[in-house]
């Protein structure tokens, strides 16, 4: 469907979609903090134009046409942004959950301090992460890549408490060293082989360095992929993501389910698919040790999350674990893993930002932040409360919500390419998710609430409509995906389009 | 075009005089502010476009007359004045408490014109004259910070003075040895051998003294600390250069040491290491920003190494690629180091005013009385860090590329550590401004007057210009190379 | 002639060396000023010595480059005790 009949025209529309987000967070900065209406209609309108433009993209880029633009970055190396599936795939996402974010971050800091400088980064972060997503070769990436580190960075500190900025030194201190890491990985590549270009079965020349001397194309796979472990919490480099969780709720949200680990896991695909190109990173066995790497950070988060009794902590190792799914499947290799893999790039997307909402909501309403606070919350949050077990049963892997989809790919893959061990790492992370989302969810319905938490509030105690919403669809959209898999424009089909076309 | 050049020199020099008898000096020092970015912009387009521009001062021809020769690297660090003078004019202007005292506007045009001559001079001797006049200026400059800043004066006076003493005897030896000589084509008449290396050697030193080049670096940090608001940014930003221009000019001109070269560059290493831990460790702010000055030489001298295998052997093509690329990216850093820094030293000058007090502890959430200013900081340490997608972080890329394409690993490992420490020390300004007082803690600061908006917007001009011109700046990369002869 | 020379320009070398040193090491700005001096007449002696050294008269170039550099010393001392005595001022205060 991909691979034949491409079409590359340079075009403004690149650009243009980084203007959507860029002009609202310049124009943002410069409004006073009590011009509200004039930071939301910017908030809205530049979201709103950002999902519109994505949407009028899918099918001529689906139909084979790409757009490119070009800037010259250093004699001799271009910044290079390009539409095609992977980066529409990405770039949609990252629009449809902006948007609800953004709703639901005007509800969650309505009475809140500094908004003007909170939606101004918010905005530079989705310009950071659609660079990322439209990077056409490796210097664009890397550009993008850290501009995310330094636009997160405020909104993790956004409390500005000790605790913040302890957290937010964290994140910096992690994010900026795996960032040396990737810096010196891409520069060392390009004074080898010349600027990286991201091609569908990987770089040409990245290819020709792996024939004549694989020992340093296996270095430099493993620079690359040390910058980008980082801000997809592989184990060991993800002790930075539970402590960023003194974050706003927003922010957690966006971080964990668009954002920062997004961008690490979407750059590993590219690393292994784009760059080196899977069957070259096959011939220098460099997936075994992926593979391995991605199982035991799969189970390590699982197992960390069980003794988490805050929510958000919890949901913070969770996604250590379940992000580590889209690396293991590009990592197992082979069409079937990968699509997983890919497909769970939106599928953990929308079922993780479920939760944080959730979490958010529980917490901004109910003053709520711990598993053992939680028991009868069910029945005072109702609305809150089901779509938190749409999104753990969704992660645990329950059909019919996204996740099972993600699981099933992922195994079948996996017994494609003769690692049927890594069924067992499946099977065995479904019954931790069910230990660690189980509990929490039986005691949202069925619990007691405790004497001393029968304040005098209304019975029923949901938040605002701009946080609940937003909420609510996120948890339907992970339903909807799954009913509608079969559809042309679905994020199934469009990964299975990515990796069909990506196949030599 | 020669008349551009000779009026880059008179025109701040014919303000000095002007803004020393008129009452309205400030109107003066902006007005050559605003005429000196237009003529640098001039030259700039020429030099780029025709190459190098020459010509003799009053018609005189050598010896007796005065060569003026204007190259890439020299137009490129004029444009750079231009923005910094004018931000920096705009600043003093507004707060007048941050110049120090009526003297400040002739001394800041007096120290330009010195610059202007150092960037136009293209025979030893009038570059020697030259950085006598961006020396005492810079002193004057410094001695308006008052009583705390005469002794770092002096200091930092002695200190030039002889950095200009190892100069002089150089241009004795190079005159003794091939008579008059033009700066900038002395490889034919100085052959590789012991007398280059002493000249190149006496040049090192006696520049380096001037540059704060690591170990010679010791007077800096007092002297750009002590100095007023508004002078810090022109020495850290200008004056610095001027001396490292004339270093590199000098290095290129007489075809390079291989052995020196490589001492150079591990100085140079060594000061972004030594600078870089100095500014994480500095308790005032002032003093913090002034070691990231000692560690930003390190990064621009790094391309000495790389550029010398190229000098030595001009046929080497692979060696030509290492040279132009070490060479624009050590000019970037350099360029984007004089935005970035002028940026973060007015802020650093707003936020000591604000806080009433130089310690970093002192800063303890001011980011709520002066937003604007913090976060002007913050984009300049972003800037100074490297980071993308600022102007250094283009001039990053481009050394690091030419330290692997040259072997020079150690370099590498320099650039990226010391990133990371500028980096570190930035974010802890950073994140003490923005600490908020708990709750229960009552010594909330005070709420003073906001910062007014013409104090706080030359720096941030200065800082977001550090940050877009890296977008598109392959022109400004183009411009550093024209007529240095590097990788040709 | 020229063996003289050579012996002169031994001499400022070191004497220029000795005021460095001086100037590097003092704490005390007026006999850092002083160092200045001294090794501001050792490199006018290298500089005269360098002149002499050739076969024939000495070279003038040379020499005004030597005057140059002393009227520059002299202006340069100036300012340097100026800002001394506003440093002592301060402290009798």
């Amino acid at each position: 469907m991909i691979g034949s009949g491409t079409e590359v025209q340079a075009s403004w529309i690149p650009p243009v979609i980084l203007l959507t987000s860029l002009v609202p967070a310049l124009v943002i900065f410069l409004l006073r903090e009590e011009q509200r209406r004039a930071r939301t209609v910017l908030n809205l309108a530049g979201a709103l134009a950002k999902v519109g433009l994505v949407a009028v993209l899918v099918p001529p880029v689906l139909a084979g046409q790409r757009f490119e633009w070009r800037v010259p970055f250093v004699p001799g190396t271009d910044l290079v942004l390009r539409v095609e599936p992977f980066a529409l795939y990405f770039l949609g996402l990252s629009a449809f959950l902006w948007l609800l974010t953004t709703i639901y971050a005007i509800g969650y800091l309505r009475e809140g301090r500094d908004r003007s400088r909170f939606f101004g980064f918010f905005s530079l972060c989705v310009v950071a992460t659609s660079g990322i997503a439209l990077s056409g070769n490796l210097v664009t990436f890397v550009v993008f890549y850290e501009l995310l580190t330094l636009a997160t960075y405020p909104l993790v500190a956004h409390e500005q408490t000790a605790a913040a900025l302890r957290g937010a030194r964290t994140y910096l201190a992690y994010t900026l060293a795996g960032g040396v890491a990737l810096l010196l990985g891409a520069v060392w590549l390009t004074a080898l082989v010349g600027p990286v270009e991201f091609a569908a079965s990987g770089s040409a020349a990245v290819g020709e360095l792996a024939e004549r001397d694989p020992a340093t194309a296996r270095l430099l796979f493993a620079l690359l992929l040390v910058g980008l472990a980082v801000k997809a919490a592989l184990v060991p480099l993800h002790g930075w993501l539970p402590r960023a969780m003194v974050a706003p709720a927003p922010v957690s949200a966006l971080l964990h389910a668009v954002a920062v680990v997004k961008a690490g896991v979407f750059g590993i695909v590219l690393l292994v698919d784009d760059v080196f190109g899977a069957e070259v990173a096959q011939r220098l066995g460099v997936l075994g040790p992926l593979t391995v790497l991605a199982c035991v950070t799969i189970l390590w988060g699982s197992v960390r999350a069980l003794r988490q009794d805050g929510l958000k902590a919890r949901l913070a190792y969770s996604t250590v674990s379940q992000v580590a799914y889209v690396t293991l499947g590009v990592a197992v290799a082979g069409a079937t893993a990968t699509t997983g893999g890919v497909v769970h790039i939106v599928h953990q997307g929308l079922m993780k930002i479920t939760l944080f909402f959730c979490a958010g909501l529980l917490a901004s309403t109910l003053g709520l932040t711990r598993v053992s606070e939680l028991s009868g919350v069910g029945r005072r949050m109702p609305l809150t409360c089901a779509a938190f077990t749409v999104g753990a049963l969704g992660m645990i892997g329950v059909p019919p919500v996204a996740g099972y989809v993600t699981k099933w790919y992922l195994g079948l893959g996996a017994l494609e390419a003769g690692a049927g061990w890594v069924l067992a790492v499946l099977v065995a992370s479904s019954l931790l998710n069910a230990a660690y989302f189980g509990p929490v969810v039986a005691r949202m319905w069925w619990g007691t609430p405790a004497p001393e938490q029968d304040l005098p509030r209304p019975r029923r105690a949901e938040g605002p409509w701009a946080m609940v919403g937003p909420t609510l669809v996120t948890a339907g959209a992970s339903v909807v995906v799954v009913l509608v898999a079969g559809l042309p424009f679905s994020p199934l089909a469009m990964a299975r389009a990515i990796v069909e076309g990506g196949a030599p | 075009m020669t008349d551009v050049l000779v009026l880059l020199v008179l025109l701040p020099l014919a303000g000095a005089v002007v803004a020393a008898l008129v009452p309205a000096r400030a109107v003066v020092g902006l007005v050559v502010a605003v005429a000196q970015l237009a003529l640098g912009v001039v030259a700039a387009a020429a030099v780029l476009r025709d190459g190098p521009v020459l010509g003799e001062l009053g018609g005189w021809a050598q010896p007796l007359g005065i060569g003026l020769r204007l190259d890439g690297p020299g137009a490129a660090v004029g444009l750079l004045s231009g923005v910094v003078v004018l931000a920096v004019a705009a600043h003093a202007a507004a707060v007048p408490a941050a110049t120090g005292g009526p003297g400040y506007w002739p001394l800041v045009l007096v120290t330009v014109a010195g610059l202007q001559t150092v960037l136009v001079a293209d025979d030893w001797f009038t570059t020697y004259v030259a950085l006598e006049l961006l020396t005492v200026g810079a002193v004057g400059l410094v001695a308006l910070g008052g009583r705390r800043a005469y002794e770092p004066a002096v200091r930092y006076l002695c200190v030039a003075v002889l950095g200009s003493f190892a100069y002089l005897v150089a241009v004795a030896l190079v005159y003794a040895r091939t008579g008059p000589l033009a700066l900038h084509d002395g490889a034919a008449a100085m052959p590789p051998g012991a007398a280059t290396a002493t000249v190149l050697g006496l040049v090192v030193v006696g520049l380096g003294l001037k540059s704060a080049l690591f170990p010679l670096h010791a007077w800096l940090p007092a002297a750009h600390a002590a100095a007023p608001a508004a002078v810090s940014p022109l020495l850290s930003a200008l004056v610095v250069k001027g001396s490292l221009v004339v270093l590199l000019r000098v290095w290129t001109g007489l075809g390079g040491d291989a052995h020196l070269g490589t001492l150079v560059g591990l100085l140079g290493g060594l000061a972004v290491l030594v600078g870089g831990v100095a500014a994480v460790r500095q308790e005032r702010l002032k003093r913090l920003v002034a070691y990231s000055t000692v560690a930003q030489v390190g990064y621009v001298v790094l391309l000495v190494p790389l550029v010398t295998p190229s000098l030595l052997d001009p046929t080497d093509a692979a060696a030509a690629d290492v040279a132009r690329l070490a060479w624009q990216g050590g000019m970037l850093i350099l360029l984007a180091h004089g935005l970035a820094k002028a940026a973060a030293f007015l802020a650093a000058g707003t936020l000591v005013q604000v806080a009433g007090g130089d310690r970093v502890a002192d800063l303890r959430g001011i980011a709520a009385r002066a937003p604007v200013v913090v976060m002007t900081f913050g984009v300049a340490g972003v800037a100074l860090a490297g980071l993308p997608p600022s102007l250094a972080f283009v001039g990053k890329w481009q050394l690091l590329t030419a330290a692997v394409a040259g072997g020079a690993w150690w370099a590498v490992l320099v650039l990226l550590v010391g990133g990371l420490l500028t980096a570190a020390a930035v974010a802890r300004v950073v994140a003490t401004a923005l600490r908020r007082p708990d709750d229960d803690e009552d010594d909330a600061p005070a709420a003073g007057a906001p910062v007014p908006r013409r104090v706080a917007l030359p720096a941030l001009t200065l800082a977001v210009l550090a940050i877009g011109a890296g977008v598109g700046s392959a022109w400004l990369a183009d411009l550093t190379l024209v007529g240095t002869g590097v990788g040709t | 002639m020229t063996a003289r020379a050579d012996l002169f320009l031994v001499l400022g070398a070191v004497v220029t060396l000795l005021g460095a040193v001086r100037l590097l090491t003092t704490a005390d700005l007026l006999r850092r000023v002083v160092a200045l001096n001294v090794a501001g007449v050792g490199t006018l002696l290298v500089l005269v010595a360098l002149a002499a050294r050739g076969p024939g008269d000495p070279d003038p170039v040379l020499h005004a480059l030597a005057l140059t550099g002393i009227v520059i010393t002299v202006a340069v001392t100036g300012l340097a005790l100026v800002l001394v005595r506003r440093v002592e001022e301060d402290d009798g205060d």
